[in-house]
């Protein structure tokens, strides 16, 4: 049966006979910083693409439709038309930072890739603490989003940074704390061992009505930390123009397209993993046949599903709700989400002590 | 405060008391079109707002002195483009005033239905941008669908999808188009049914009402005192309906009611704009199957030329009143010329409404004004 | 309320006020100095004018006329008062404190037709530039470049 373990078991086989072991380490990180890179291209191609395709779906219209059958190789010629534009640096930026920040946005977003688990033991780094890493790298992303803000020396993008700094800040707690949940009931860190915990069954439906609150209080916490819409008020178009990036251009404002792109699809596939049981298949209880022919499905198709049914919810989103003003979207955060998550952890850690879920 | 040459200095600078100052227009997302505003902000709370108009100012006005009175009209098209067909209305009404030519009922039936279709067709695309102003994109492409229908039929009419040119002083410039019954009936069926669609995707929506509720509240005085007019003063409470107040074309025969909320936020304005299409529906209803048959445009002579002296016609717009006043010497072209419109007065309201809230109330706040700004600046 | 006792009203706090009933409303012509005190009496009852419709000015060559197209949003009638400028130094009393709608109004006409509000707010340039010459809508403006003669 065809499986993504199975290749690079191989793969890693075939390098050991071949090469002495530290020539082989060194070609196998090659390879995966080569995959990495391509992955995220194809990932920034294919959101995008799914993204004009959802919005298109929603607001009963067709969407791109010449490029190629469907419209699938559009976001290529889009890109192709960044790579050629002039990245314009305006005269009174910092010039050092406003070139630096797109980068440390897309090189934040790489890091996140490391400890996720895209199939059956076919993970980058299976870190012991990797949700803690997840936590503490994805908060960087501000730093580049501020130092854009602040080097544009232009007033939307500074207004733009500062919504976004005071933004992220807030919903990192609502997100961690719907993470702690998770850990606090399978009791690790570790990715690999998150997911071997559902082998029986998702968190989603083992741990009854809190992890579902978990589950919700996530995906709005995660949508606001990826500046998506209605939490979008660091772009805020009609406020704004373009909040942050009003002053790139070129493949400098691909870049943070990219990143944005890339972050939707690392959270979603966190959430995937956390609550919805990353590549383990559904499983009802004794249904021995159907879990049978669940089985036969590969697991990468299992992670990838989950994952794009979330990036399909926060397109959803965001093709459907206004956008909140800047103090609703703090009083939200403050004064529900985040006493609503801190309760709720509490709750679950008494269901964890006392062994309640299933 | 600040002029021209200041506000280019200014851009990356702090204000006098370290307050930023930014400029808003004459290119932003949000002013839809070419109007500027200097906006004083303190943090994300708004001090003051300064309009700075001009921008696409054609001096219709001085234009219209070397127009004839049949040429005039076709300017007019221009200023407020989302309801030609009512300025047109206006100028042709004030020229058969004047020169006391009588219309035939055939055409005041086919003014007052287009008229009220302009008006669908201007709130149904002013749905749309508010809704994009608040961050919901999807609202507009709902809106288009049903405005696409209108503006049709428009061009079946006249030829023309924005601006018309239809009226002319006397009655039409063409008899109406056969299919025009059909395609208005058609088009208020589609319009009933999919209205509740807007109702779901906005109104109810907790977003939408928190964004709206107690924003950019003008109340009944102030409203009376800047001169507001149509959805923006009626939300606030005050009778200012021209088709009541001084009916023209067929307006006193129909029956409908005058939109009035009393809160005077932008939730008010959005309910009137909403509750106002239905009831222009309700016009188009009583009128549409009783057209009645015989000539579309009255006996006039080849040249008008309206006798000395001073008219003034008003009507309303889907924005509110608009007013055209003439001071005739006599001859064939007016001596001086000078177009109300309701956005200009709509207009000097905003700063007053907005001191003292968020960025994204102005933007509520401005949505819901309905400003088109070919109107304010003529 | 009727023209008659509109008429006299009026009368009573501008003596020098002339009336013309020729139109479609009840025109008032006043004396430029008497504005302000007037405005400040049809405001208020029992003529309360508390909605300025219209304000604009006519170029006459020889002097310039301002008019005021006032109503009553509560009684629903309607004046039009007019006063007389010279051409060299316009100036009449600004009504923005009285009737707000006026400020946009007057800054308007103070840039096109280039009459001076006394006490107005903040009469600078709305929609022309800074150091724009000249009043567009006065009938002697003349401008080679942008206008085309028919």
């Amino acid at each position: 049966m065809f499986s993504l373990e199975g290749i690079t078991t191989a793969t890693q086989d075939w390098l050991l006979i071949k090469f002495n072991p530290t020539i082989a380490l060194a070609i196998e990180c090659v390879i995966v910083i080569l995959l990495s890179i391509s992955l995220f291209a194809l990932l920034g191609l294919v959101l995008v693409l799914m993204e004009r395709k959802v919005a298109a779906r929603i607001q009963i219209r067709l969407g791109p439709n010449r490029v190629g059958p469907g419209g699938i190789f559009q976001t290529a010629a889009d890109t192709l038309k960044l790579i050629m534009k002039e990245g314009l640096t305006p005269d009174t930026a910092d010039k050092f930072l406003f070139n630096l920040a797109p980068f440390i946005v897309m090189m934040v977003a790489m890091l996140l890739l490391a400890p996720i688990a895209f199939a059956k033991n076919f993970q980058i780094w299976d870190i012991n603490i990797g949700v803690l890493y997840i936590s503490a790298i994805s908060s960087l992303s501000v730093i580049g989003i501020l130092m854009a803000g602040w080097a544009s020396n232009n007033k939307y993008s500074l207004l733009g940074a500062m919504r976004s700094g005071a933004q992220i800040v807030s919903y990192e707690l609502s997100a961690g704390f719907a993470v702690l949940t998770i850990v606090v009931l399978t009791g690790s860190l570790q990715i690999s061992e998150i997911v071997a915990a559902q082998q029986n069954g998702w968190w989603l439906f083992k741990g009854h009505i809190p992890v579902i609150i978990a589950f919700v209080l996530y995906i709005i916490a995660v949508t606001a930390e990826t500046n998506r819409a209605p939490f979008d008020l660091a772009e805020a178009e009609s406020e704004l123009t373009a909040g942050f990036h009003t002053e790139y251009s070129g493949m400098k404002f691909a870049l943070f397209s990219l990143a944005e792109y890339i972050n939707i699809f690392i959270v979603c596939a966190i959430g995937a993993t956390l609550f919805l049981g990353g590549w383990m298949p559904l499983h009802i209880g004794h249904w021995e046949g159907f879990n049978h022919i669940m089985d036969y499905i590969p697991s990468s198709i299992w992670f990838m599903g989950k994952t794009f049914f979330l990036i399909f919810l926060i397109m959803w989103f965001r093709w459907t709700f206004p956008r909140l003003r800047v103090d609703q979207l703090l009083n939200l955060e403050w004064k529900y989400l985040l006493p609503i998550s801190l309760f709720n952890l509490l709750l679950v850690t008494i269901i964890a002590i006392m062994g309640w879920h299933f | 405060m600040y002029n021209q040459t200041e506000i280019i200095k200014d851009t990356t600078e702090l204000g006098p008391e370290g307050e930023l100052v930014v400029n808003m227009g004459p290119q932003h997302p949000a002013t839809h079109g070419v109007l500027h505003l200097v906006v004083t902000l303190n943090g994300e709370t708004i001090k003051k707002i300064e309009p700075h108009l001009g921008y696409i100012h054609r001096s219709i006005e001085k234009m219209c002195e070397s127009l004839t009175y049949r040429q005039f009209i076709y300017v007019t098209s221009r200023m407020d483009y989302l309801s030609s067909h009512i300025n047109n209305t206006a100028c042709a009404l004030l020229v058969e005033k004047g020169m006391q030519i009588e219309v035939p009922e055939r055409a005041q039936y086919v003014r007052t239905i287009l008229n009220e279709l302009t008006r669908i067709a201007s709130h149904e695309l002013w749905i749309g941008a508010m809704a994009m102003d608040l961050g919901a994109f999807t609202p507009f492409f709902y809106a288009f669908r049903e405005r696409e229908m209108i503006t049709e039929i428009m061009e079946d009419t006249c030829g023309a999808r924005l601006t018309m040119n239809y009226i002319v002083p006397g009655g039409l410039m063409y008899d109406i188009h056969p299919t025009f019954q059909n395609k208005v009936k058609a088009f208020i069926k589609q319009f009933k049914e999919k209205v509740v669609e807007y109702e779901d995707l906005v109104t109810n929506n907790v977003i939408f009402q928190s964004r709206t509720k107690g924003v950019g509240i003008l109340s009944a005085e102030d409203a009376i005192s800047f001169g507001c007019t149509g959805p923006v003063a009626r939300a606030s409470g005050v009778n200012c309906d021209i088709r009541k107040i001084a009916p023209y074309d067929v307006y006193a025969k129909v029956e409908f009611d005058e939109v009035i909320e009393t809160a005077g936020d932008s939730f008010a304005r959005y309910m009137v704009r909403i509750k106002e299409m239905n009831q222009s529906i309700r016009i188009i209803e009583q009128l549409i199957d009783t057209i009645p048959e015989g000539d579309f445009v009255g006996k006039t002579k080849n040249v008008l030329k309206l006798p000395k002296g001073e008219f003034y016609q008003r009507v309303e717009t889907a924005r509110g009143e608009f007013g055209v006043y003439i001071v005739s010497e006599g001859g064939t072209t007016p001596h001086r010329i000078k177009f109300r419109s309701p956005g200009f007065s709509n207009l000097s309201a905003l700063s007053h409404m907005a001191e003292g809230s968020k960025i994204g109330d102005l933007m509520a706040t401005m949505g819901t004004l309905d400003l088109v700004i070919p109107d304010i600046d003529r | 309320m009727t023209n008659e006792e509109i008429k006299e009203y009026i009368s009573a706090h501008a003596p020098n006020a002339t009336f013309e009933e020729t139109g479609e409303w009840l025109n008032i012509i006043i004396e430029a100095a008497e504005w302000k005190a007037l405005a400040t009496a049809i405001k208020g009852n029992p003529l309360q004018m508390d909605f300025v419709f219209c304000l604009t000015c006519v170029d006459w060559k020889t002097h310039l006329t301002m008019v005021y197209h006032l109503t009553s949003t509560k009684q629903r009638h309607n004046i039009v008062i007019k006063a007389n400028l010279t051409i060299d130094q316009p100036q009449i009393e600004t009504v923005a404190g009285i009737w707000r709608t006026a400020e946009f109004h007057e800054r308007e006409v103070f840039e096109m037709f280039g009459v001076h509000f006394s006490n107005h707010p903040d009469l600078r340039k709305l929609i022309l530039e800074e150091d724009f010459k000249g009043f567009p809508l006065r009938k002697d403006f003349e401008d080679p470049i942008n206008m085309i003669k028919l």
